[in-house]
Order: structure tokens, then C-alpha cells, then sequence
């Protein structure tokens, strides 16, 4: 079959696109790819600009202990907002599959609309509802269920709470194409064979939705991993996660040489939970 | 014999729909019982509303003796082969089978044993390990057949078990249906669309059409004394003409065509019908031939051959008749060829007074 493909060259459309999209990916890809791992191991100069001495200390302090809390803390925020968006995901994505057809245009539409706004002006909307002087506590407190208003923002709540409003649309869409593969029959058939609501579930529902589940996991965990928007805003200064970390190390300590190092490291980590997301699909594979 | 299902006036309706509409049937303990009718007749409905998937709106459901209307599908003492199957992909073959043991919490000792020996009923040794994606559709059927009856179930309910299967293994399969329902001595409801299907498999067949049952009996009572031409035409193929009764005596009653001449008919079952009504011959009962052999057939028209098909064991002639009238005519294969006819041939079209049925025009439901 192989050789059939070397005694024919491509056509010429097919040349151009080829070549068009490699020079795309070269030029806007792998070349500030290149660039930002060369900076990352230049030095610090000594008024924030990069003096080009090649050392491997940016990575070191990658593995310092005080580093590895923010990348902890991120890999905790970034994981159970991932298993939040699946808890709170599958309900709505099976909704959204066992619909009639005009609904799911309707439901569908609503699970999309946040993404014709601007997600910064989004998540300010989030400051505003969680602020001391905000509408949530003004609620809390006009009911009578509160006497002095709550911190909540710029608390790890915050930021998992704009974490999991943020991303629940890409756990619900993939789930919900995973979900709408799977014929209502076979619901019917659990429950003609004595299974219960959670084990028609558990049997039958969860296995085969798992691609889904991969699928919007990856989806949410490596964006949250590297949010940068979200833990700014709603985190405020202490609350640190990765993006905001790398964000102050060129901005504010500009130190750009840590930074590229930093932002090795978050590609690192995000290369390492996809391959054992893919080793877990591979194993859910019956042979 | 005691009754095994009971549907007492039960309705179901779907949106605007009624899918079942004050639906009685009563169905012997052991019986092969087959709800026949077009899609969209509410056959279906009926299966899942005695299965539990489905409540009705109105009516009850008794199985052994029992009122289960509201029981939720797993208090039911009763299991569904579904259309498609609708076998779990993500299991093997044995899993499959399995899984109504493993819910009811059966021990895993008592699972094994139950599976392997329903899955040397359907003879599918060997295949357990295999999930249904990689079996053919015949054993798909065999494990969605397995996996209902391991259960032990009072009743077993099929859904149009045979229609994904191709012409030689649904035969092979129809063989086996009935050897599975004599070895579990279960009762089976099968419901389905194909009447030679109905015909072979079942003790009893109920006829519906848009919720309603027109007409249950014994496939040979379906066959022979339809109640109305609705029945007649979904139960094998079928001539009719359509006219008004002129006078009947001594048991023979005139039908007046519009354009043919009057047709002789024996008026029994339905003695009382006036004026409107359907003649209907079978089509093996219609005698073609080129000659006007007299041998005591009481209607004779005239026709030209207008197409000739043979299907092997058979020649089935469409003849056509003044006013454009088309008749079909089944003639074994053996007289076809000591007598053959051509496209175009005039012939004459015979058959005896007994042979037609008169039946009302408009279908009404008994």
C-alpha cells in the first residue's frame, strides 16, 4: 500500500495546502516555540533584559518547593474543576441528547451564548457578583441570611468557581456528542434487565460516554491548568496559579528567561496528563 | 389453560397520538401470540407498556393473574428482545448475557452456569469473550435472545425479532424460535410487520391497525375469514373489487360491479351486510386459462395477461380485467408450464362462489 503512494506525487493543490499550512505552523508555532526555549535558557540581566549566557538554572528553580505549591495548587484547582464540569456536565449534556430536536437547538444555543461575550468581561461580571459590596452578598444579606457580608473574592473559591463557569461548556459538548451515540434502547434494555436507575447508569451511561468524558476532560483540565484570566481576576495577587505566576514573572519580576523556563514547565506538565489520558483510553479499549 | 397476559382496555397516547387505543387482548400461558400490523399501528407501544417501559393512560395490565399497571419494568416477570437488538457494545458476549443476573444480584457461581447454558441453547459456545460488534447478525439475535431468557422470564417479548436478519437466516432463525419457545415453555409476544413471519411462528395473531386491534385468531382464521378487507389485505396477498350487494338467496349473494358483471358469492360470516361492500379473492384460488374449461366455477371474466412472474416454485400472473381492473392470479409451477401464457394472451379469469369473501367496505373494528 505504501510504496502505491511514492511513485505518485501529491497533486499541486494538495502541495500548496500541505505547504501553506506547514508555513503557518513553522512561522506562528514552532518558531516562538524555538525562540521562547532559547530565551529560557539565557540569563537574567541585571535590569530585567536577558543576557545571553546558556544555563539550565531556570529549570532548576522550576523544581524549587515554593514553585511546586503554585504548580500543585494549579494541578488541585485544575483537577477538581475538571471533576466538577463532569459532575455538573453529564446531567445537563443528557438533557441536552434525549431532547427533542427544537429543544436542543434551544438548550444548545444557551450553552453557547456566554462564548459571543468577551471572556474577561465575563469573568469581571464574576467580581461583580462575588465582591463584598456584591450582588450575591447583597442578596444573602437582604434575605436575612447574612449579617456582615462573605469574603468571597479573591479566595480559591473564586477562582474554582470562575474555573468551572468558565470551561463547563467543553465538558458539556463533547459529552453530549459522546451521549447522542448512545441508542435510548440500550437505556431500555438495562431497565427490562432489573437495573435500577443507578445501575442502568454505572453499567451501561458511564462506560460508554467515557470518550466524552476524556475528551471534555482534556478540554477542561489544560486550559485551567494554564488559566491566566480567571485566577488574575478573581484570585487577586495571593491566590497564584501557574498562568498568573508566569504572566508576573515577565511583567512584573521580568525575569523572561524563568518565565520561558515556567512556560516549558506547564507544557511539560500538560504533555504528561494527556499521554496518561491517552494510556487510560487505550486501556478503556477492549482488545 | 390459563391466561398469561391480559391487556384490559388500555390506551396510551403519544403527544396527540393514539398509539394504543382501548386495546383488550388475552393471551394464553405458553402461546406464540403475534401483534401484526403496518408501522405506526401501535404494535410496538403494546410491547413496551406490557414490558413496564411505557405506562398506559388508561386501562390495566395483568400478567399471571397479577396487576402490574404501575410496576416499574424489573417487578415485571417479563423480558424484551429488542429491535436492533439493542445488545450493550462496551460487553462481551457473556457480559451481555449476564447482566439481568448480576442486577437481580444472582451469585457469580449460579451467573456462570445460567449463562453457559443459555449460550449453549442459542449454540453460541466459544463466543463468549467476543463482544457484539465483531458477531454476525444472526448471532447478535441469538445473544439478545440469550440474554432475555437466562432470566427465566413468564413472558418473553420480541420486537420485529426477525426484520435486520437477511431471507435465509430469518427461515433458519423462525426454526429456531420455535425450538427455544418449546424448550422454555415461555410465553412469546412478538410483534411485527410481516405477515408470512406471523403466519408461520404463531398459535395466535392479533391484526391492528392505527391503535386498534381488528381482529385476532389463529393464523388460519386470519387467512381464510378475514372481518374486514384491511385485515384481508395485510394478511397475504389478496384480490378485491369493491361493489353493492344486489339480492342474496339461498346463501349466494350477487355483488354488482360498476363496470364488471355481477360476481357470485356464499355470504357467510357476514350475513347481515348490505349494500357496500369488498369481494375478496385469494390469489391462489383464481383460476387462468386460455380456454373456457366449465368445471363448476360459478364467476368467469375475461382478461388480457399483463405481466407474467415467475418466482421459482410459482408463476404469478397479473391479469387485467374490463375497467382496468387488475387481478393476480398465483398458479403452481407445474400447471404453468403444461399451460403456459404470454403477455398480451387473452384469457379467462375463474373462480368458485366459496373462494370469494364478501366483506364490508369500510373497515370497522370488532
Amino acid at each position: 500500500m505504501l510504496n502505491h503512494r511514492s511513485d505518485t506525487s501529491f497533486a499541486f493543490p494538495v502541495k500548496v495546502s500541505l505547504l501553506s499550512a506547514g508555513l503557518f505552523l513553522g512561522l506562528f508555532f514552532f518558531l516562538p516555540l524555538i525562540l521562547v526555549f532559547g530565551v529560557s535558557l539565557a540569563s537574567r540581566g541585571m535590569y530585567g533584559g536577558i543576557t545571553w549566557i546558556v544555563t539550565w538554572e531556570n529549570y532548576q528553580r522550576v523544581f524549587d518547593p515554593l514553585v511546586g505549591m503554585i504548580f500543585l495548587r494549579s494541578l488541585f484547582l485544575a483537577g477538581l474543576t475538571t471533576l466538577i464540569c463532569a459532575v455538573v456536565g453529564f446531567p445537563l449534556a443528557y438533557c441536552l441528547s434525549r431532547a427533542s430536536k427544537p429543544w436542543q437547538l434551544i438548550l444548545l444555543t444557551l450553552v453557547m451564548i456566554p462564548f459571543w461575550t468577551n471572556f474577561l468581561v465575563r469573568t469581571y461580571a464574576w467580581v461583580l457578583i462575588l465582591r463584598a459590596d456584591g450582588i450575591l452578598n447583597s442578596l444573602l444579606i437582604g434575605v436575612g441570611l447574612l449579617d456582615a457580608p462573605l469574603s468571597l473574592l479573591f479566595t480559591d473559591l473564586s477562582v474554582f468557581v470562575g474555573l468551572v463557569y468558565g470551561y463547563l461548556p467543553f465538558m458539556v459538548l463533547p459529552l453530549v456528542v459522546a451521549i447522542e451515540r448512545i441508542p435510548p434502547q440500550l437505556e431500555d434494555a438495562a431497565f427490562d434487565l432489573y437495573a435500577s436507575m443507578g445501575g442502568m447508569f454505572r453499567h451501561v451511561l458511564l462506560p460508554l460516554s467515557t470518550p466524552g468524558f476524556l475528551a471534555g476532560g482534556v478540554l477542561v483540565f489544560i486550559p485551567s491548568l494554564g488559566a491566566f484570566i480567571t485566577p488574575y481576576l478573581l484570585g487577586g495577587g495571593q491566590n497564584m496559579m501557574l498562568g498568573t505566576f508566569i504572566q508576573q514573572e515577565f511583567l512584573v519580576a521580568r525575569d523572561w528567561p524563568f518565565g520561558s523556563a515556567l512556560s516549558f514547565g506547564l507544557m511539560g506538565t500538560v504533555l504528561l496528563t494527556w499521554f496518561l489520558l491517552g494510556r487510560m483510553s487505550v486501556e478503556k479499549e477492549p482488545s | 389453560m390459563n391466561e398469561s397476559v391480559v391487556l384490559d382496555k388500555v390506551t396510551k397516547t403519544h403527544g396527540l397520538v393514539k398509539a394504543v387505543d382501548h386495546v383488550s387482548l388475552s393471551i394464553q400461558s405458553g402461546e406464540f401470540f403475534s401483534v401484526l400490523g403496518p408501522s405506526g399501528s401501535g404494535k410496538t407501544t403494546i410491547l413496551r407498556l406490557i414490558a413496564g417501559l411505557d405506562r398506559p393512560d388508561q386501562g390495566d395490565i395483568v400478567i399471571q393473574q397479577r396487576v402490574v399497571t404501575l410496576d416499574p419494568p424489573h417487578k415485571r416477570p417479563v423480558n424484551m428482545v429488542f429491535q436492533h437488538y439493542a445488545l450493550f457494545p462496551h460487553l462481551s458476549v457473556f457480559e451481555n448475557v449476564a447482566f439481568g443476573l448480576r442486577m437481580k444480584g444472582e451469585s457469580q457461581a449460579m451467573t456462570q452456569k445460567a449463562v453457559s447454558q443459555m449460550l449453549a441453547l442459542v449454540r453460541l459456545q466459544g463466543k463468549e469473550k467476543r463482544l457484539p460488534g465483531h458477531l454476525s447478525g444472526g448471532e447478535q439475535q441469538r445473544v439478545a435472545l440469550a440474554r432475555a431468557l437466562v432470566n427465566r422470564p413468564i413472558v418473553l417479548l420480541l420486537d420485529e425479532p426477525l426484520a435486520a436478519l437477511d431471507q435465509q437466516l430469518r427461515q433458519e432463525m423462525q426454526g429456531e424460535l420455535k425450538r427455544l419457545q418449546r424448550e422454555v415453555k415461555a410465553t412469546f409476544i412478538c410483534v411485527t410487520h410481516q405477515q408470512d413471519e406471523a403466519l408461520m411462528l404463531s398459535d395466535r395473531i392479533a391484526v391492528m391497525q392505527g391503535g386498534k386491534v381488528l381482529q385476532v385468531g389463529t393464523p388460519r382464521e386470519i387467512y381464510d375469514c378475514p372481518v374486514s378487507s384491511t385485515v384481508a389485505q395485510f394478511i397475504g396477498l389478496s384480490n378485491v373489487l369493491s361493489g353493492t350487494i344486489a339480492h342474496c338467496e339461498d346463501g349466494l349473494c350477487r355483488v354488482e360491479h360498476e363496470v364488471l358483471a355481477p360476481v357470485k358469492v356464499v355470504c357467510s360470516p357476514h350475513d347481515s351486510l348490505q349494500g357496500a361492500v369488498t369481494v375478496m379473492v385469494r390469489p391462489e384460488r383464481v383460476h387462468v386459462s386460455s380456454d373456457m374449461s366449465a368445471n363448476g366455477y360459478d364467476n368467469m371474466f375475461t382478461a388480457i395477461v399483463h405481466q407474467v412472474v415467475f418466482s421459482g416454485n410459482e408463476v404469478v400472473y397479473h391479469v387485467r380485467l374490463r375497467g382496468e381492473v387488475i387481478w393476480i392470479a398465483r398458479v403452481p409451477i407445474a400447471e404453468a408450464r403444461a399451460r403456459p401464457l404470454t403477455v398480451g394472451q387473452p384469457v379467462y379469469v375463474q373462480w368458485r362462489a366459496q373462494e370469494g369473501l364478501v366483506l364490508p367496505a369500510h373497515s370497522t373494528p370488532c
